[in-house]
């Protein structure tokens, strides 16, 4: 018993000490899950760094960053939060990068016998119970998903259906469990392999809703600017695009 | 499983439960010897976690160690880096959140030591330290496990707390029961399902020890 307490600690030990060696923090917004652990394990294999990537929604990274989280690289699903940051000199200044424009989709599952292709009338269905979306007061595709039912009106008819994701993540599980009948997600996410096997999609419109601008800067709270340059550059570059472009995300517009 | 988060979590668990053994002990003594009549004041405070939502206190050890207050700027200026969302913060919140489930226990068994022990040691002109670790202490010595073993075992699955001031970062502030969360974001059902069995696994048998060790003498839940 001991002996398995001193062999614990001394791994506890080496573990976090290990963890602690020169490496790349980035906060990534969660419409980026799967395409990110790809890019990322990629860009390990090609640098050499090691990179510790962070999952959640952008306003909630925004709050976190103003109170001094040490994260090197911020990606956020909407450039207004990146622009706050560079303006309040938290960034780096020059360094915000329009990474991609998100698009938004309804999604449900398999066994769902909802037509998705009537588009988003499809919610006023009386079979759909709940509506799953990103929590639009700080997720910007929370924000998106609102805008769209509002640009054909039914989201006066559905509000007390939504359930909310913490961020759009979440609510993709929420729909992929069951949990709720349909939800308004990332595209990125209804590319993701896991999610295409268990439902379908339908493209919401461009034009239903303002545009999902995502922005990244570099922060100045990190420790390991360079590191995030190479990430940067490593996502402009043709191997990153072409992954960016697979989970359906357009090309930023040329600066 | 994700070994980083886990060793990240023990790691957490034990030192806080190390503190509060070296803090909790002192509080505890005072609440249990004081005659003073406002005490229940203090004692309030102390069980305020239990009842305190966790991210109300999240946000309030957020707030407090922040770079907007006077302590947070103080940490940062001497340390060279912001206290939120690295593990010394996470640590202190730690420590914040678990001291009812030392400083219970810990009180409770001193209560139970015979008062008549005590006050002859004491008119024997032993004085209040000694008497406290040769008599009171070892008599007590169910309790400061039980308080000790709580305090670790309620660090191991502690979220709202470690969402609002840990900040998610890997072998840093990514604890077991982040990481769950994240696996079930991420549709890794089956990695979820390991991670979730351990914590379950230690969390029973955590709870095994504390009520093998109090047979005969009280519930796990001091009756207090």
């Amino acid at each position: 018993m001991i002996r398995t307490m001193i062999a614990l600690c001394l791994f506890v030990i080496v573990g976090v000490g290990l963890a602690a060696a020169e490496e790349l923090t980035i906060a990534a917004a969660s419409d980026l899950n799967f395409v990110f652990r790809e890019i990322v394990t990629e860009y390990e294999k090609v640098s050499g760094d090691q990179v510790r990537l962070t999952l959640g929604s952008s306003g909630n990274f925004f709050a976190q960053i103003q109170n001094g989280a040490p994260f090197d690289l911020y990606f956020s699903a909407d450039i207004s939060y990146p622009k706050k940051l560079e303006e309040a000199g938290l960034a780096v200044s020059g360094s915000l990068y329009p990474y991609a424009i998100g698009r938004i989709v309804l999604w449900t599952g398999n066994e769902s016998h909802l037509d998705l292709s009537k588009g988003l009338e499809v919610l006023r269905e009386p079979t759909v119970k709940k509506i799953a979306i990103a929590n639009p007061k700080h997720a910007p595709y929370g924000r998106a998903a609102v805008a769209a039912m509002e640009h054909v009106q039914v989201y006066e008819r559905v509000k007390d259906k939504l359930v909310l994701g913490e961020n759009i993540s979440q609510a993709a599980q929420f729909v992929e469990s069951g949990a709720a009948d349909v939800g308004i997600i990332a595209l990125s996410l209804a590319l993701a392999s896991p999610m295409q096997a268990a439902g379908h999609y339908w493209e919401i419109p461009a034009d239903a809703h303002p545009r999902i601008e995502q922005g990244a800067v570099i922060l100045m709270g990190g420790k390991n600017q360079e590191g995030a340059k190479a990430f940067l550059s490593f996502i402009q570059g043709a191997q990153g695009q072409a992954m960016m472009k697979r989970y359906g995300f357009l090309a930023p517009s040329p600066r | 499983m994700n070994w980083i988060a886990i060793a990240v979590t023990f790691e957490l668990a034990l030192l806080t439960a190390a503190v509060l053994l070296i803090v909790g002990l002192p509080i505890a003594y005072w609440l249990t010897f004081s005659k003073w009549r406002w005490k229940f004041i203090v004692e309030s405070v102390v069980a305020l976690p239990l009842v305190l939502p966790p991210t109300v206190l999240g946000f309030y050890i957020l707030v407090a160690i922040g770079p907007h207050s006077p302590i947070g700027r103080f940490y940062s200026d001497v340390v060279g880096h912001p206290l939120p969302f690295t593990f010394e913060g996470l640590l202190l919140a730690s420590i914040l959140y678990s001291l009812p489930f030392a400083v219970q226990p810990f009180a409770a068994a001193f209560a139970q030591v015979d008062h008549r022990l005590i006050e002859a040691s004491w008119t024997l002109g032993v004085s209040k330290l000694k008497t406290f670790f040769r008599l009171i202490a070892p008599l007590s010595m169910a309790g400061l496990i039980t308080g000790a073993v709580l305090s670790f075992a309620h660090t191991l699955g502690e979220f709202g707390v470690v969402l609002m001031v840990g900040g998610n970062i890997e072998g840093e502030t990514r604890t077991v029961s982040i990481d769950i969360y994240d696996e079930v974001q991420a549709l890794n059902y089956a990695g979820a399902a390991k991670t979730a069995l351990l914590l379950l696994a230690v969390s029973y048998g955590v709870l095994l020890l504390v009520y093998a060790m109090n047979r005969k003498v009280w519930a796990v839940w001091p009756q207090h």
